[in-house]
């Protein structure tokens, strides 16, 4: 059972979360001008990565609110705790700088709904 | 019959005789005892029988590593599989009997396997068993295997659960474990001591060596004394340690009343903690290891270690006259205090050719010694009786001795599990010939011989430091000379036991190395050594000695298996806890919910909800009471209870906007006071939500959903607006459970509301369907929705929730005269098909899209995007031949068409290809015939064809029509 | 050396003191060209590299793994086998698979213990009925035996199931076919009789990169070195993604952590394997007695084989929902795989945008029951280049047409 860090709470037991999956997924649209392939990638491919995975969390039951979570999905170790609307403090995992804009808000919505 | 109690010593209390049974026999024990002290002290060397073979199987040792003493504890509701009688302390009136034997325990009809034992190695069923089939054997060898008898009823215990929060978790609680949690208690940290005995002291209770010049209990009474002064230490006994999971947290099963008799048993029997800890400190300490040899699995043959323990903790000496081999010194301190109880040594055989520094004190006691030497071969049949000494190195035969006792040490393995399932590395050590926690990959740190440190001074020290937070010292292992290798083609391997409890031998070792199962997993897996209940703790390290040496490999290379929580077995029931029967997930019920169950609602589970399917009158049937139902319904008025239906008020300067992305239809031009349908779909495109919403205000809805879902929706427009719409300023909120909801349907509806009283105009010029109103109602404020799932004039008046039952109650006397009906789920659910209405869920699945029930041209409409618009516009979203939804009549005059039943092609031709399935059905109570709705391919161009309508072997004709059999127009609704 | 396995070669090595049993498989050198290379031991690729040989002819053939054969989800699974499911794509497939394995034991001369014993899945409120009502029907239609029962004949089939549960019973589907099968022992036995077909197996050799030359595929890297060859297939549920992505592919695949326990073995208790949709608890009695027990997937992504508290508490809830007799029994261990997640719960199996590099993943939950088919197709489309007709729905362009075939949400039962 994790122990993670709200940012809003501080820390509380998994059973308190809800996860929601990879962050940081830009949705593509208008609509009518997104590819099916576009569209498929943005709902359905994901990272998947073994070890650093920057994801996303909600204090379900807690305050509700939604924040980044930096976690090593081999030992489950927290890297880094973020609000949605800053960018990671961690180094980009493809060489980018922090703060890169691509980096902030707008994540995928495929898990949800 | 060799064990015996010894005239003195031991920590039971012989003023107190218990009187127990075992087998049917009547026994006695003493206060203090364990049921396996208890037998030993009576005697009884055969306790259980092994698993394939069904040899006789005495102690093997006194704690939870026991592989063969397991037991079926007490009777009836309270029995207890698989025990280890080692883990179960006597009281007065236990019942415990040995498992898998028929007749019994002393003579066993299935020993006869043991006959076969050279036909029945480890793996042979993989190899048989496949003529005719696997089925003609599978009963009876099912029958066979198993241990003890699950029991027959239903628990009649209680479990339950504790969080706790400390800086210092320290398990186990010999000499190290007391002197870390004295070491850390003093610095001020919070401690909590868990030790899974009933006594605390661990080594320390068959310890004879003084610390400090005091006595080991004495020192432990003195360190105990001063943390129980403290307010900042736990100590807790009765209490294991099973699991080490992430970020610190560690499960701890307390056993609260297994060790009082059933009659006095009050309370939880277990209580589960789940502990997170910003240290652990492992003192778990180490099991003895066996010794592989032909015959050493007769009962008689025991761990030196546990001899000394029964002999010192609980005064029972294991035989008459017993042989101790050895290849290492420990086994020699035993051996002296065994002597020293007054137990006779027949001799020590001591593996290693140069002897024992420590031999010193057993010449002093005159008890002769066999060097170089190694038991080989033990005798006897139902206990042992001697043993063939050989030379260690060649196996040559040296002599033989008469003994009814053999002590076996071959080294100690520390008890790595709660490090290793922490995460933490291994290494084997081959001074110890085990494995040695490596690195940590938690805040934990192993102590005392858990961490290799086996003197006892050395572990004291050990324990200082790690309760301070200091550097532990290195491991001071005890060295171990040579130990058997069982060789290809050594046939002694045979009968020379590893994992006694599911029977494999040195010579299943050597086949699985032979076929080539030569990973350490192969070998568990093929042999299934280290599989049984006590998962491996006396023979892993032995198994993966003998592996290695047969395929020329250090241990380290081959590793161990991963090391698996729990520790130790744990009550199912304990981990369920509080989370069974009605508190498994709890039930809402609403606030009119005793009204409803006074009118005699029969109610059922919808999700979370307890929700009035129907009311039965007398003698009728459910058929009967929703017919009834309805009927009123249609003809007069009804009342329904509609709290669960979901609420989420949507607020802000962008709540149009915002809907606006949210549903399939529009939103921004929806006006004040008046409400829409609208769907919601999942960004799959997939339809996930109906319901209608109503605009309050300009920057202000009310989203209403399906009961299931008011709780989920909310979080996903939460997730909308904090993860991707950021920018938008909208505020939601679920409020369900704020507002009572009491939907009065049917023709006298509006004059059963204006009797109730409010302060609404209801007049249909200013109250039209779908509009909104607020105000007061039997004076208290309200919201009305003009909505109708019935497809009658129909009102949803909400009030705030703890006025429902008084407003449930005041429509019902207000409706009196007309006859008002309490009307379930069930009846509406029959109007809701009469009229052809979605239900999402049940005319939806997770393949359906808008444009498959009817919303194919409102999306046209709509030119902005909303959740879900992109995957509706997919090659497969735009294929012709999608389901539909759609209505059915059958022909035949019958009852309703099965909901579930498939359509086929009507002609019968060809395969039977599903074209879909019915989604809705009923006998219509208003039309008297069988109505339904289905998904069907290319349904909407289909109306009029005859289709088969299939169900579980039977068929029937019907036609595809018009999903609107009740009132198409509309008409009663606008009145 | 003995060979082949009966009841009279056991005898014969009882008198011979077990000593003249050849290994189940070999271990080779690695070659440095091959026909085909199937990365992945685990049952699938296993009876990948076994059809290749079988089947198709091919015998020149390496099967690498990284670790042990059989070590990732064929040996942390619960071993259910069957193939109630809904759509008739999916039905065609897990029923090819069943009846393969049904046969298996003989086919491969090692005794996978497959017990179709009924796989049972209960419902327990009106919708459920309804769907297990439509499941049962399209299981009817696909050719596939499924019985439909109501409460009465539930209880009847299944003693000891709680008289007043939280969630009630109201019925459920059976289909008899269902059972268990002794998981190591299906690696195993595609192991032995690959190997004996001449596929070199080769343990503990890591593919570390692909060579890919022009879009195609020519061969891989790996830590006993470069091996060669025009066909790669690859199989490594759990792994899936890390695999593709050195090959340069995304993949609509997440990986969680799926847990199971056992408790300690008792008597025979229970005769069936039974999954109660409320708890997502699922259930079987093992040959040895133990209770096998499953549960919902871990809710965080995840590459750690390991259980964890909650899910534990869970699955032991759900057990003393159905069966509260059981309370007392004990949790032996508990473990976990990591499978691979993909939306609509319907494996991938098909070709990838770098030719001659074939794939078999997304299995979820449920791989092991599809080995022997996923096997026979994935070694079909190796050799032939084309999709088997069995599996032709199943490719990675259905996320872009948006021909995903949802059983989960179909049947209402997690797949």
């Amino acid at each position: 059972m994790l122990l993670l860090e709200c940012p809003y709470c501080g820390p509380r037991a998994e059973i308190e979360f809800r996860y929601g999956g990879e962050s940081h997924i830009r949705r593509p649209g208008p609509h009518a001008e997104v590819s099916d392939a576009q569209w498929a990638d943005y709902l359905y491919n994901r990272k998947n990565l073994k070890g650093e995975h920057r994801e996303r969390w909600l204090h379900a039951a807690g305050c509700r609110r939604w924040f980044n979570v930096a976690r090593n999905t081999v030992t489950h170790q927290v890297l880094a705790v973020y609000k949605m609307t800053e960018p990671c403090p961690l180094p980009d995992d493809t060489g980018a700088p922090v703060g890169d804009p691509s980096m902030t808000p707008g994540t995928a919505m495929g898990g949800a709904a | 019959m060799s064990g015996r109690r010894l005239d003195a010593g031991g920590r039971i209390d012989r003023g107190n005789r218990i009187a127990f049974t075992w087998g049917g026999r009547t026994l006695h024990g003493h206060p203090g005892d364990t049921l396996a002290s208890a037998l030993m002290a009576n005697g009884i060397s055969i306790i259980g029988r092994s698993f394939k073979y069904h040899r006789p199987r005495g102690l093997i040792a006194a704690g939870l590593e026991e592989p063969n003493g397991i037991v079926q504890l007490e009777t009836g509701a309270t029995t207890v599989p698989n025990v280890k009688a080692t883990q179960i302390e006597l009281y007065e009136g236990l019942i415990a009997n040995s498992v898998n034997v028929k007749p019994g325990v002393d003579f066993d009809l299935m020993a006869v396997n043991s006959l076969f034992k050279r036909f029945i190695p480890a793996a042979f069923y993989y190899k048989t068993f496949m003529w005719p089939n696997w089925h003609a054997f599978e009963p009876s060898i099912r029958k066979a295997a198993g241990l003890g008898k699950a029991p027959g009823a239903a628990d009649p215990d209680t479990y339950e659960h504790r969080f706790a929060h400390t800086d210092v978790l320290v398990v186990g609680s010999g000499a190290a474990g007391l002197a870390a949690a004295a070491a850390a208690s003093e610095a001020g940290e919070t401690v909590l001591l868990v030790e899974s005995d009933s006594e605390l002291g661990g080594g320390l209770l068959a310890e004879t060596a003084a610390i400090d010049g005091t006595e080991p209990l004495a020192w432990r009474d003195a360190v105990l004394f001063a943390l129980r002064k403290r307010s900042n230490v736990t100590v807790m006994n009765r209490t294991m340690a099973f699991g080490f999971y992430d970020h610190g947290l560690v499960g701890l099963c307390e056993r609260l009343t297994d060790h009082l008799p059933p009659g006095k048993r009050r309370g939880p029997r277990q209580r589960l903690w789940k502990v997170r800890a910003k240290r652990v400190i492992l003192a778990t300490g180490a099991f003895e290891r066996p010794i592989s040899f032909a015959g050493n699995d007769l009962p008689g043959i025991m761990l030196a270690s546990a001899a000394l323990t029964y002999a010192l903790r609980f005064g029972v000496a294991p035989g008459r006259r017993v042989l101790v081999a050895t290849n290492n010194d420990s086994a020699y301190h035993a051996t002296c205090a065994l002597h020293d109880a007054g137990v006779e040594i027949a001799a020590i055989v001591d593996s290693r050719s140069e002897g024992s520094g420590a031999a010193a004190e057993a010449t002093a006691r005159g008890i002769p010694m066999i060097i170089g030497g190694a038991p080989i071969k033990a005798k006897g049949r139902r206990r042992v009786k001697g043993v063939t000494i050989g030379h260690a190195a060649s196996g040559r035969t040296l002599r033989t001795m008469d003994c009814d006792t053999i002590l076996m040490s071959s080294g100690w393995n520390p008890v790595v599990h709660l490090h290793s399932q922490s995460g933490g590395s291994l290494a084997f050590d081959e001074a110890l010939g085990a494995f040695l926690p490596s690195k940590s990959a938690q805040a934990a740190v192993n102590i005392g011989a858990a961490a290799g440190i086996f003197d006892l001074d050395t572990a004291i020290v050990s324990g200082w430091a790690a309760g301070r937070g200091e550097d532990v010292a290195a491991p001071c292992p005890i060295p171990v000379g040579p130990t058997r290798h069982f060789a290809n083609g050594d046939t002694r391997a045979a009968k020379a036991w590893v994992d006694y409890q599911n029977d494999v031998t040195a010579g299943d070792v050597q086949l699985a190395a032979r076929e080539n199962f030569r990973s350490v997993e192969h070998l568990k897996r093929y042999t299934t050594l280290g599989m049984a209940s006590d998962q491996g703790k006396t023979s892993n390290v032995t198994g993966i000695h003998i592996l290695a040496n047969l395929i020329g490999a250090r241990p380290q290379a081959v590793g161990t298996t991963k090391f698996r929580p729990p520790f130790d077995p744990v009550t199912i029931g304990g981990f369920a806890g509080r989370a069974v029967g009605d508190n498994l997930m709890p039930l809402a019920t609403t606030a009119a919910h005793a009204s409803a169950v006074a009118a005699g609602a029969q109610m059922e589970n919808h999700g979370s909800w307890l929700r009035a399917a129907f009311f039965p009158r007398a003698g009728e049937d459910e058929h009967a009471a929703v017919t009834r139902e309805v009927l009123a319904v249609r003809s007069s008025v009804g009342l329904f209870d509609a709290s669960p239906l979901g609420k989420i008020e949507v607020k802000g300067p962008d709540a149009a906007e915002f809907l606006q992305r949210v549903y399939v239809n529009g939103v921004r031009n929806l006006k004040v006071g008046r409400c829409r349908y609208g769907l919601m779909l999942s960004e799959h495109g997939i339809v996930y939500d109906d319901g209608v919403f109503a605009r309050v205000a300009d920057n202000h809805f009310l989203v209403g959903t399906t009961s299931g879902h008011a709780a989920a929706i909310t979080d996903i427009l939460q997730e909308w607006l904090q993860c991707e719409w950021v920018d938008l300023k909208v505020l939601v909120e679920n409020v369900t459970t704020a507002w009572a909801v009491v939907n009065v349907a049917g023709p006298k509806a509006r004059e059963v509301l204006a009797a109730v009283g409010t302060d609404i105009d209801l007049s249909r010029e200013s109250f039209p369907h779908m509009a909104y109103r607020e105000g007061q109602v039997g004076g208290v404020r309200c919201r009305i929705q003009r909505v109708s799932f019935s497809g009658e004039l129909s009102y949803e008046v909400a009030v705030p929730w703890q006025y429902g039952r008084a407003l449930w109650d005041a429509f019902m006397r207000a409706g009196q005269p007309h006859g008002i009906t309490p009307f379930g789920v069930e009846a509406l659910m029959a109007m809701r098909i009469e009229k052809g209405f979605l239900h999402v869920g049940s005319d939806t699945d997770g393949t359906t899209m808008p444009q498959d029930v009817g919303f194919g041209s409102s999306m046209a409409k709509k030119p902005d995007d909303f959740i879900g618009r992109r995957s509706t516009m997919t090659p497969e979203g735009l294929r012709p031949d999608r389901r539909q939804l759609v209505g059915l009549e059958v022909l035949d005059g019958g009852d309703a068409i099965e909901t579930g039943a498939h359509v086929l092609a009507g002609d019968g031709a060809g395969p039977r290809a599903t074209q879909g399935w019915v989604t809705s059905s009923v006998l219509s109570p208003t039309l008297r015939r069988p109505v339904a709705m289905a998904l069907i391919e290319r349904g909407e161009a289909r109306i009029g064809e005859t289709v088969k309508v299939w169900d579980v072997g039977k068929s029937r004709l019907a036609r595809i029509v018009e999903p609107r059999f009740y009132d198409p127009a509309g008409e009663r609704l606008d009145v | 050396m003995t060979r082949r396995y009966s009841a009279l070669s056991l005898l014969r090595e009882g008198v011979n003191g077990q000593r003249g049993w050849e290994p189940a498989w070999r271990n080779p050198q690695a070659k440095a060209r091959y026909d085909a290379i199937v990365i992945g031991g685990g049952g699938h690729g296993l009876a990948t590299a076994y059809y290749l040989a079988k089947n198709h002819g091919l015998t020149n053939v390496a099967l690498v793994e990284r670790g042990w054969i059989g070590g990732g989800n064929t040996g942390r699974n619960t071993t259910v086998i069957r193939s109630n499911y809904f759509f008739p794509a999916s039905a065609a497939f897990y029923d090819f698979s069943v009846k393969l394995y049904e046969g298996l034991s003989k086919e491969l001369n090692y005794n996978i213990m497959f017990s179709q014993r009924g796989m049972w899945t209960l419902a327990h409120d009106r919708h459920g009925l309804e769907m297990a009502r439509r499941s049962a029907n399209a299981m009817l239609l696909n050719g596939i035996d499924a019985e439909f029962h109501d409460e009465p004949s539930v209880r009847a089939r299944i003693p000891g199931l709680n008289p007043d549960p939280r969630f009630p019973i109201l019925g459920g589907i059976n289909q008899p076919r269902g059972g268990t099968a002794r998981h190591d022992a299906v690696a195993w036995g595609y192991a032995r009789a690959a190997s004996a077909l001449g596929v070199d197996i080769i343990q503990n050799c890591e593919v570390l990169d692909f060579i890919i030359e022009g879009g195609r595929v020519r061969g891989v890297e790996t830590s006993l070195g470069a091996m060669r060859s025009d066909r790669v297939g690859m199989a490594v549920a759990g792994h899936s993604s890390v695999i593709a992505a050195k090959a340069g592919l995304r993949l609509p695949v997440s990986s969680y952590a799926l847990q199971a326990f056992v408790s300690e073995p008792v008597k025979p208790c229970l005769d069936t394997v039974i999954l109660s949709p409320a708890t997502g608890t699922y259930l079987s009695q093992s040959d040895k007695g133990e209770l096998v027990i499953g549960a919902g997937l871990d809710l965080y992504l995840s590459y750690a084989q390991r259980g964890s508290l909650p899910w534990m508490e869970r699955a032991a809830a759900g057990v003393v929902e159905l069966f509260p007799r059981f309370s007392r029994l004990r949790f032996l261990r508990q473990w976990a795989g990591i499978v691979d997640v993909v939306h609509d719960s319907t494996p991938i199996l098909g070709p990838t945008a770098v030719d001659g590099l074939f794939i078999n993943c997304g299995w979820g939950t449920g791989g092991f029951k599809a080995v022997p088919a996923g096997g026979w197709c994935l070694a079909h489309l190796m050799a032939t280049g084309e999709s088997h007709p069995l599996a032709r729905a199943f490719g990675i362009e259905r996320f872009e047409t948006g021909a995903l075939i949802d059983e989960a949400s179909a049947s209402g039962i997690a797949h």
